[in-house]
């Protein structure tokens, strides 16, 4: 028990230190872990429709998108409103929820790759709305997105500038991951005791067996409607936070390229485990910096030139993640005991 | 020129496209009720594959016909789709076949991911240019033009259409197909190898994919690594709209689908034009002065509606127009 508490407290240290140590190697690698950090909570949004429920949803970033376009249109010159975060996230995740619920009703009563096709159309019909919806009516600002979005801010301490703690600099990416380690620590306690709850274990059941569990009198109509409704808003959240600690947003980031990537991080780390998804989204953000630090100067060095983009090399890497995980571990790298059986792997 | 005419020429050769492309899908899902998800990769490879080997050919300066130049474009494309269409089957859903349905779809999302993108790397960034190679002739017919690429696009689906139907109708193999797609393990117990019936049904599949992916090309006179998961997405509302599993509906899928977007597309600016709405027309009055119109959604939309149809035939009759109804689970 002590050791555990020790282990604890230091992974706390660890986390709260990271990104003084990162200041020192580069403001750029803050930025990576913030970013690291949204996917997390990304993969466990996703984790809730994908891993728990078993609804494969392949247009998820549609919802980010969603959060992130509520936060812009909310709090930047564009409307000319300015309205505190803690109003507009909310209402991002309540767009984002409604817009999850009226895309699932119709499809959450036939078959799951149904609803895997609805999904990628719907991700791909958001980012036509969000590059089309500037005439005649300026909404969106069509391709060009949005600029200018109000930071955080609480009272007088604003989050996008550099302040000084302590005798701490302390700049405004930093400031940012404190704010996403302590939602995320919040997620993740949601998702611990969603998993544990009434409902999270109806969704388990309905994805090991979908007449077995309504045959136990569970309501599978409502209850993935449910899952389904907030995965969408856990995802409206991470939007609205990319879109304030960005300060832009614009339809070229939410691409079904993001979709794919997301769920590979919940297949990669095992589905329906909340520590696998976790360990899956952070090694699916850190290795393709890394590629991207280490294959261009190989490549250089190589062939003199580059053939292999890393973006390019990204996506490949998620694609052969995807499949190679189904093939041979199922559940994950990480997994869920009970998914492990269901997925006919040996413990 | 009239405008309806023209839209339903123009719907009748993407619907003929969309039909092609459709058929990979039900054909698949009639056998193994999965959707094969990589499809609209495999056309995309088609169109690529086809456009390299034309440009090559043209680059040689050999005095050709054009549509020579095409059907040699096809020729390499068919076995090059038909080649990927097998290793699909092979690596993303054999092994997979009696794992919960989850995990074919992801591997399969995860393979049409590895496709793009090795696309990506051949093909490069830029859309391609097929090369003007046919002097596209326009004949008139009642006020409208139709052009030799848009018959011969038609008149090849038709083709291709037929010999589908009468390879699984009247073919011993055909029978084969049609009793592995109503219950595998009662046409296993008969003598049909399964296997060999799955795999050749997505061979099949990629082969009208890549002839799709050529017709595709040549009538947009471009290629891009990204053509095929939107094309993807319409053919697959085709098939579900024709009922999903059954080759007709595919075909009729296909042709109503393409007609509906080429009609939308041609009309959904003049009838959300809010100048022409006496009620919302009369607060704009001074815009629409100025421009003479306010367009709430253009033709930039047109990809809406393949979706649109889609969730509206799963809502209102998700069994669509030929099929049988479609259950929470097989």
């Amino acid at each position: 028990m002590n050791r555990k508490i020790v282990g604890i407290a230091l992974i706390a240290i660890a986390l709260l230190a990271l990104p003084l140590v990162l200041t020192q190697v580069g403001t750029a690698w803050v930025r990576i872990a913030n970013l690291a950090i949204l996917f997390v909570f990304l993969s466990l949004g996703l984790n809730i429709v994908v891993g728990m429920a078993g609804l494969l949803d392949l247009g998820y970033i549609a919802f980010y998108a969603v959060g992130a376009y509520v936060y812009a249109l909310l709090a930047s010159p564009h409307f000319n409103l300015h309205l505190p975060f803690w109003v507009i996230l909310p209402i991002g995740a309540l767009v984002a929820c409604v817009a999850g619920a009226v895309l699932g009703a119709p499809t959450l009563r036939l078959r799951g790759d149904y609803l895997a096709i609805v999904t990628l159309g719907f991700g791909e019909i958001v980012r036509i709305f969000m590059n089309n919806l500037s005439s005649p009516f300026n909404i969106t600002n069509g391709p060009k997105g949005i600029t200018r979005i109000d930071g955080l801010s609480v009272g007088s301490v604003n989050f996008s500038a550099t302040d000084t703690l302590f005798g701490l600099s302390i700049t405004g990416p930093a400031k940012y991951y404190y704010v996403l380690l302590l939602l995320l620590l919040l997620v993740i306690v949601v998702n611990l005791r969603l998993q544990k709850s009434r409902i999270g274990r109806a969704w388990v059941a309905i994805r090991e067996d979908e007449v077995a569990a309504k045959a136990a009198g569970i309501n599978t109509r409502n209850v993935k409607l449910l899952a389904f409704a907030m995965g969408a808003s856990f995802g409206g959240v991470a939007g609205g936070m990319f879109a304030a600690m960005q300060g832009f947003v614009s339809p070229e980031s939410f691409i079904l390229n993001e979709s794919i990537m997301v769920l590979a991080m919940v297949v990669l780390g095992g589905m329906g485990n909340v520590w696998g998804v976790i360990a899956g989204a952070l090694l699916l953000s850190f290795v393709p910096e890394f590629l991207r630090y280490s294959v261009e100067p190989l490549q250089m060095a190589l062939f003199g030139r580059m053939l292999v983009e890393p973006e390019v090399l990204r996506m490949l890497v998620f694609g052969i993640a995807l499949v190679l995980t189904m093939r041979f571990r199922p559940a994950g790298l990480w997994p869920e005991s009970r998914h492990k059986r269901e997925m006919g792997q040996k413990p | 020129m009239d405008i309806f005419l023209q839209q339903i020429i123009n719907g009748l050769t993407t619907g003929s496209v969309y039909a092609i492309v459709a058929l990979g899908y039900t054909m698949v899902y009639g056998v193994i009720q999965l959707i094969n998800f990589a499809h609209g990769e495999v056309v995309m490879i088609g169109a690529m594959t086809a456009f390299t080997v034309i440009m090559a050919v043209v680059g040689l300066g050999l005095p050709l016909p054009p549509a020579l130049i095409v059907l040699l474009g096809v020729l390499a494309a068919v076995p090059v789709c038909m080649a990927i269409g097998y290793t699909l089957e092979r690596v993303a859903y054999r092994p997979l076949r009696h794992a919960p349905r989850l995990a074919p779809l992801i591997t399969a999302i995860g393979m049409s991911i590895i496709l793009q993108h090795l696309a990506l790397l051949i093909w490069g960034r830029d859309p391609r240019a097929f090369p003007q190679i046919m002097e596209n002739a326009s004949f008139a017919i009642g006020g409208a033009a139709i052009s030799t690429v848009q018959i011969a696009i038609i008149l090849m689906s038709v083709v291709l259409m037929a010999g589908l139907t009468w390879f699984v109708y009247r073919t011993r193999f055909g029978i084969a197909i049609r009793a592995t797609a109503e219950d595998v393990r009662v046409a296993a117990l008969m003598g049909v190898d399964a296997n060999r019936v799955i795999a050749a049904t997505f061979v099949i599949g990629a082969g009208l994919g890549a002839i799709a992916g050529v017709m595709v090309g040549t009538y947009y006179g471009i290629a891009h690594y990204t053509m095929g998961f939107t094309l993807g997405l319409k053919a697959f509302s085709a098939a579900v709209l024709g009922g999903i599993g059954n080759l007709a509906g595919a075909m009729l899928g296909g042709i109503v689908l393409g007609l509906v977007e080429a009609l939308g597309t041609g009309y959904i600016g003049d009838l959300t034009d809010l100048c022409r709405w006496p009620l919302v027309g009369g607060m704009l009055a001074e815009r629409c002065e100025a421009d003479g119109h306010a367009i709430l959604f253009g033709s930039n939309y047109q990809d809406v509606f393949a979706f649109l149809v889609l969730i509206l035939v799963l809502v209102f009759r998700p069994s669509g127009l030929l099929g049988e109804r479609v259950s929470e689970r097989a």
